[in-house]
């Protein structure tokens, strides 16, 4: 044959449960991956940030400073610096290596639900609960936001970056989108409060789940719904929602203690990953992997698509 | 020398020992100069390139630069690196030498400065400075003390922390008595300085006169060491060179100088008791015979000094003096009046000097003598208070009169009758009002009045006043026409200047809201006052009379007219000066306009139509311009895209808010009933707008279908009981007063009306009046179970179709239902006052949850860990239970309650049933079972629920 057959390959999902981290700082918050999905942090409800190494599962720096719970976390691209926000309503930022605050941020009315740095780790955009969102530089010294974006009318849960386009998602049932390049907003009238939106990896759609339980895949351009994910259970709790890293699935979370992992063309259902039998808190897929975080309770499970060696599964309680 | 063995103990030693000297041992070979080598540290040879040239250490391996030769490390092309400055330190010059121990930056762990002991000495510095004080250049030290960093050593803070101050002695603490007799005991001398000694002196001199209770204790005293200061001078010991400010006090040297003895006389000269020895101007020193102009010619010229002056015994009286061997003579100066002041320095706070007088003794003079028949207690007659006060400003006489705890007339609970006038009591007899005059004067014929005032005002002007003022009783007391008119018409010609005054001040204002109310405990009264201040302000010079009640009696107008007067002058209008210091409101209450994006979010009924119909894209989306922070594009590294605008955000434009046409517009769009729509103004609170949004849901066009259809069916009980309230729709306050079955009705038109509730009760009563009038014009008397069940359908958006489908069958139960629970969720938002109006969305549940462990809104956080606490097992029921449990805490009535939980879950199942495709409906049920409703329910499955609910209860 004059071309090689494209390779079949089966659509990979974290079946297997590779590693449980006891995280020992009470109820984790939220869990995410580093950039390049090595490293792990997990937000504790003790207010401590944990650092942990995802192969290994080992603590590999603690992070306090918070006054209050921690909420949402983010690396830099560079791993050279988190930031992460809480109950507190500061935002800080960390020296990973020394684990000094950098900077805190204090500016916000109420707690800080969501944080991510921009590309360039330059501007950390924070969302909280008090309908703004704020734009803090990294480089100067100033202590006042670049800009607060107060367009939501209710609390922001859910923000995310991608390049010049920043993604909210607000307890006011709107999606909105701010177009740097364009100067911009679209907003997306979704109705139910937003829980978390995303970014594919395209960039081309959103991802936004809401309280009704529904996971909604929405063209990015023109708003129109690309794809509706049912069947899980989200109706009280700020709970995540991902896409797999190649864009072949739609993950949530849900309150019956089960992550929830649809093909996106079809929307079926193609995975209901036990978790445990509490609420799957939060969640991150990796980067570029078929591996995925998940947060209930005290302790982070990290997932695979292929079991690991036999001692990591006796680890494994 | 290196110590032996035997005796190294005491010594400490430093240094290389020598080795020792041997006598027999042959002279060493001198070491010749080649093989006087030095070695650094590593082992290498120094070349020594000479004292100027860099002495052991020069350049790099005794080259010249560094490692890479000699480069100039200064220059750097400013095209490149910009800005980066050369930060040299000192320590860049440094070699290992200036770092190693006795260089200029020792490296080594040494005494910091915070803990060496030597930093500030407090003892020292009071000896240095008394020893300063007869130095030959007064002061001399105070410009070192100037330098001196104000700490204190780690030492000293210590102490302080252990509870010694400074002053103080260290050691424990005595008793009185016993230090007393410690100072007593002969040989005590107190320190070198004059200040303890004189301090330990005076005291003992107070003391004896003083009471020292027993369990009093003092720290001992401080102890002023000896300040060894080196002789400066090729003179011998006891040497004094001219001391200027000796000689400008005009005192010869009389005595030989005691180096150690403070309070010799030489000393306490120089605290300032000068006048003590004999007075001689001019320059006198030791070495100075008589001058030619002095006249005593019999003083001493020459000094002699005799031994008889030194103490000639080692030791003995040292024991507790504090001069640790010291052997001066121990003479002790008589203790003097003057020296007391000076004594005193000790003591004396710093900043602070004694008083070169006494105090003056206060001369208390007794209380006088109170005659036997007196009583503690006076009256003020009201009416003479008032004509007493007149002839003062009232300014005074206000406060002259609310200083004594006298406001007799504007607090009518204080007086009883008398302070209600004639009105009043005629009001609390219920007696008729009299036909006759009121008045004496009122019978006589005008003119004679008139003619009578005349006379009154003009005899009376001048010697009335001091009538009245004197002795005004005698003139109420006669109770002829004359006295009676008398203190009025004196009253009335002051009060014809007072009322210019007032008349002045008022004059024009125009401000229409006056805030002080001063009669506001009677309002007839008070209406009355502010009649006449609306006279006043236009001007009128008869204000005063055209304002007071006829109906009165003379008396009591006078009385008012008083009053008024006083008050207006009192409470005129602020000054500039006042109001200067005030601004307006920038953002007032009721302000017409308000700031709202340009770009109005459109109506949200359509999106939410759109939404629930899934048509996502063009009737959800909205594009607005949106203004980037020109550094936030510049951190993104993205063009401004609106290079030149100042703007930031969202574009704002001010708009009524609430205009007519915001009306009329959303009312032609929406269909009849639409309710209308205050434009998006004023964020108020950004919390309430979630429900809001909520409520939005409810208005899809199909539910109002269902309502329409819903109207038809017959009603029930609780609908109809409600029915007669419907017409007294329009009244706009109703919302408040109304039962919570009136609510259930009025509540939900109101949701759909207040486009965007703010939660705050007034706004939304602003709202409401077109609201109800538009139910008043467009809507039959069916309406409210309409709207009640349209709540009930609103919630239970999902599943409409199933119930409509059920209706056919089952018509009268759901709608009972409805009622019940929609009406029991409304009374559970009235209840709690605190959770904005609305209680019905799904996402009000959780943040009603929420509240309930803090102020918190949107969705909330999964518990810590419930299955560490829990059984695991019974996890998935667990969850709601709990959030019921919450809201058990917010709604006081647990019954109420109940249904409030049920109705929601009732909600929140339909909300996921809207969403689901009926295809997908089949296989979620089970995971929705598992909660305990599922999605489309059949009406009779929900009444037997209902039913139930006392077992459903302990969820």
């Amino acid at each position: 044959m004059a071309f090689p057959q494209p390779r079949p390959q089966a659509p990979q999902l974290p079946h297997h449960l590779l590693r449980t981290i006891e995280c020992q700082q009470g109820a984790v918050r939220a869990v995410r991956f580093n950039a390049d999905g090595n490293y792990l942090l997990s937000c504790g409800s003790d207010k401590s940030i944990k650092l942990w190494s995802v192969s290994r599962g080992t603590l590999l720096k603690t992070y306090s400073g918070h006054g209050y719970e921690v909420l949402d976390a983010d690396g830099s691209y560079d791993n050279s610096q988190i930031c992460s926000c809480s109950s507190d309503k500061s935002v800080i930022l960390w020296d990973v290596t020394t684990g000094q605050v950098t900077r805190k941020l204090r500016g916000h009315a109420g707690k800080v639900n969501c944080v991510q740095f921009n590309e360039e780790a330059t501007v950390i955009l924070s969302g909280s609960i008090d309908g703004t969102v704020r734009c803090w530089d990294t480089r100067s010294r100033r202590f006042e936001a670049i800009q607060v974006l107060d367009e939501a009318r209710d609390s922001v849960s859910s923000l995310k970056v991608a390049q010049h386009e920043l993604l909210t998602g607000s307890v006011d049932g709107r999606v909105r989108r701010y177009d740097l390049r364009m100067g911009q907003l679209h907003v997306d009238f979704i109705s139910s409060p937003i829980t978390c939106v995303c970014f594919s990896q395209d960039g081309q759609c959103t991802l936004s789940s809401s309280l009704d339980s529904t996971v909604r895949l929405l063209d990015k351009s023109t708003g129109e719904m690309l794809g509706e994910y049912t069947g899980h259970k989200m109706k009280g709790y700020k709970l995540d929602c991902c896409l797999s890293s190649k864009d072949t699935h739609v993950l949530s979370c849900s309150e019956d203690g089960h992550v929830y992992c649809w093909d996106l063309v079809e929307g079926s259902l193609s995975l209901k990953l036990p978790v445990g039998k509490a609420v799957v808190q939060s969640m991150s897929f990796h980067p570029t992997e078929t591996c995925l975080l998940t947060a209930m309770e005290g302790r982070v499970q990290v997932w695979g698509a292929e079991p690991e060696e036999t001692e990591d599964d006796s680890m494994v309680t | 020398m290196a110590s032996d063995s035997d005796s190294d103990e005491d010594f400490v030693t430093y240094g290389t020992p020598l080795e020792p000297l041997e006598e027999d041992e042959p002279l060493k070979k001198p070491v010749p100069l080649h093989e006087q080598t030095v070695k650094d540290e590593k082992g290498r040879y120094k070349r020594f390139h000479g004292a100027f040239t860099g002495g052991f250490s020069a350049g790099y391996f005794n080259t010249v630069g560094s490692k890479e030769g000699w480069t100039p490390s200064t220059f750097l092309s400013s095209r490149q690196q910009k800005a980066e400055k050369p930060n040299a330190r000192p320590e860049d010059f440094m070699d290992e030498e200036d770092f190693g121990e006795h260089g200029i930056a020792p490296r080594e762990i040494t005494t910091s400065q915070e803990f060496s002991s030597s930093r500030r000495d407090e003892a020292r510095e009071k000896a240095r400075a008394v020893n300063a004080q007869s130095a030959l250049i007064t002061g001399d030290t105070l410009l070192e003390e100037l330098i001196a960093p104000a700490r204190s050593s780690i030492g000293v803070e210590l102490l302080k922390r252990m509870g010694w101050k400074e002053g103080q002695g260290v050691g424990p603490r005595v008793k009185r008595k016993a230090r007393r007799q410690q100072s007593d005991g002969g040989a005590k001398v107190y320190g070198c300085a004059l200040p303890p000694e004189g301090l330990a002196d005076s005291e003992d001199d107070d003391d004896d006169g003083e009471f020292a209770p027993e369990n009093v204790t003092f720290a001992p005293k401080d102890v002023t060491p000896v300040d060894f200061t080196p002789r400066s001078g090729v003179q011998g010991l006891g040497y004094r060179g001219l001391d200027p400010s000796l000689a400008l006090l005009g005192q010869g040297a009389a005595e030989h100088i005691d180096l150690f003895r403070p309070e010799s006389e030489t000393r306490s000269r120089l605290f300032g008791n000068a006048q003590r020895g004999s007075r001689r101007g001019g320059v006198a020193g030791q070495a100075f015979g008589v001058g030619a102009l002095e006249d005593d010619d019999d003083e001493e010229v020459y000094h002699r000094d005799n031994m008889s002056r030194y103490d000639t015994t080692l030791g003995g009286e040292e024991p507790g003096d504090g001069l640790y061997g010291w052997t001066a003579p121990q003479q002790y100066t008589k203790k003097t009046e003057r020296s007391k002041d000076a004594s005193y320095l000790g003591k004396i706070l710093e900043g602070f000097t004694l008083a070169q007088k006494p105090a003056e003794e206060k001369t208390i003079f007794p209380p006088p003598s109170l005659p036997r028949d007196y009583r503690p207690i006076h009256r003020f007659l009201p009416s003479v208070s008032i004509s007493g006060l007149s002839g003062i400003s009232p300014a005074l006489a206000e406060a002259l009169r609310t200083s004594k705890g006298h406001m007799v007339k504007e607090e009518p609970q204080q007086g009883g009758r008398h302070q209600l006038d004639s009105g009043q009591r005629r009001a609390l007899l219920g007696e008729d009002t009299l036909q006759g005059p009121s008045s004496v004067m009122e019978l006589l014929r005008p003119e004679d009045r008139e003619r009578l005032l005349s006379l009154c005002n003009s005899s009376n002007q001048t010697s009335n006043k001091t009538t009245t003022t004197t002795n005004p009783p005698d003139a109420l007391q006669s109770t002829g026409l004359a006295a009676r008119v008398l203190p009025q018409s004196s009253a009335a010609s002051t009060c014809l200047l007072q009322q210019q005054e007032a008349l002045a001040a008022w004059k024009g204002v125009q401000t229409s809201s006056q805030t002080f109310k001063p009669f506001e405990k009677n309002p007839s009264k008070q209406a009355r006052y502010e009649h006449y201040l609306s006279r006043l302000r236009q001007g009128h010079k008869d204000a005063l009379e055209q304002s007071l009640d006829p109906g009165m009696t003379e008396w009591e107008r006078s009385r008012e007219r008083e009053e008024f007067v006083r008050a207006s002058i009192l409470y005129r209008p602020s000054s500039s000066s006042l109001t200067s210091r005030f601004t307006r409101a920038k953002q007032q209450e009721d302000d017409d306009t308000v700031e709202v994006s340009q770009d109005q979010e459109g109506d949200v009924d359509d999106k939410q139509a759109a939404v629930k119909m899934k048509m996502f894209g063009k009737l959800t989306r909205e594009t607005f311009e949106w203004h980037p922070d020109k550094l936030l594009c510049k951190r993104f590294n993205v063009p401004d895209p609106y290079t030149g605008s100042g703007l930031v955000g969202v574009p704002k434009i001010k708009r009524d808010k609430f205009s007519v046409f915001n009306f009329l517009t959303v009312a032609d769009s929406r269909e009849m009933r639409a309710p209308p729509k205050p434009p998006e103004s004023s964020k108020k609170s950004r919390w309430d707008v979630s429900e809001h949004t909520e409520q939005k849901k409810k208005n899809d066009p199909l539910s109002e279908l269902i309502i329409a259809a819903r109207n038809q069916t017959p009603e029930t009980e609780v609908n109809q009981t409600s029915v007669p309230d419907l017409p007294a729709l329009p009244v706009p306050t109703r919302a408040n007063d109304q039962t919570p079955g009136n609510k259930s009705e009025t509540k939900p038109v109101d949701q759909q009306s207040s486009d965007k509730k703010k939660g705050s009760d007034d706004e939304e009563e602003e709202s409401r009046p077109p609201m109800d009038l538009f139910k008043a014009i467009f809507e039959s008397s069916s309406d409210e179970k309409s709207s009640s069940s349209s709540e009930g359908e609103s919630e239970n958006e999902g599943g409409e179709k199933d119930r409509k489908k059920d209706e056919g069958t089952d018509e009268p139960q759901p709608v009972n239902l409805f009622n019940i629970t929609s009406t029991s969720s409304v009374t559970c938002s009235t209840v709690t006052a605190s959770i904005p109006p609305s209680t019905t969305s799904s996402q009000q549940t959780a943040a009603l949850a929420q509240t309930q462990v803090e102020e918190e809104f949107g969705p909330k956080l999964p518990p810590p860990s419930a299955s560490l606490i829990r059984g695991s097992a019974t996890l998935n029921e667990e969850k709601p239970s709990k959030r019921g449990k919450e809201k058990k805490h917010k709604n006081k009535k647990q019954h109420k309650h109940k249904k409030d939980k049920k109705k929601k879950k009732h909600k929140k199942h339909k909300h996921k049933g809207k969403q689901q495709k009926s295809k997908k409906e089949a296989s979620n049920s089970s995971s929705e079972d598992s909660d305990g409703d599922d999605g489309p329910v059949s009406t009779e499955e929900l009444l037997k629920r209902l039913k139930s609910v006392p077992s459903h209860q302990s969820w």
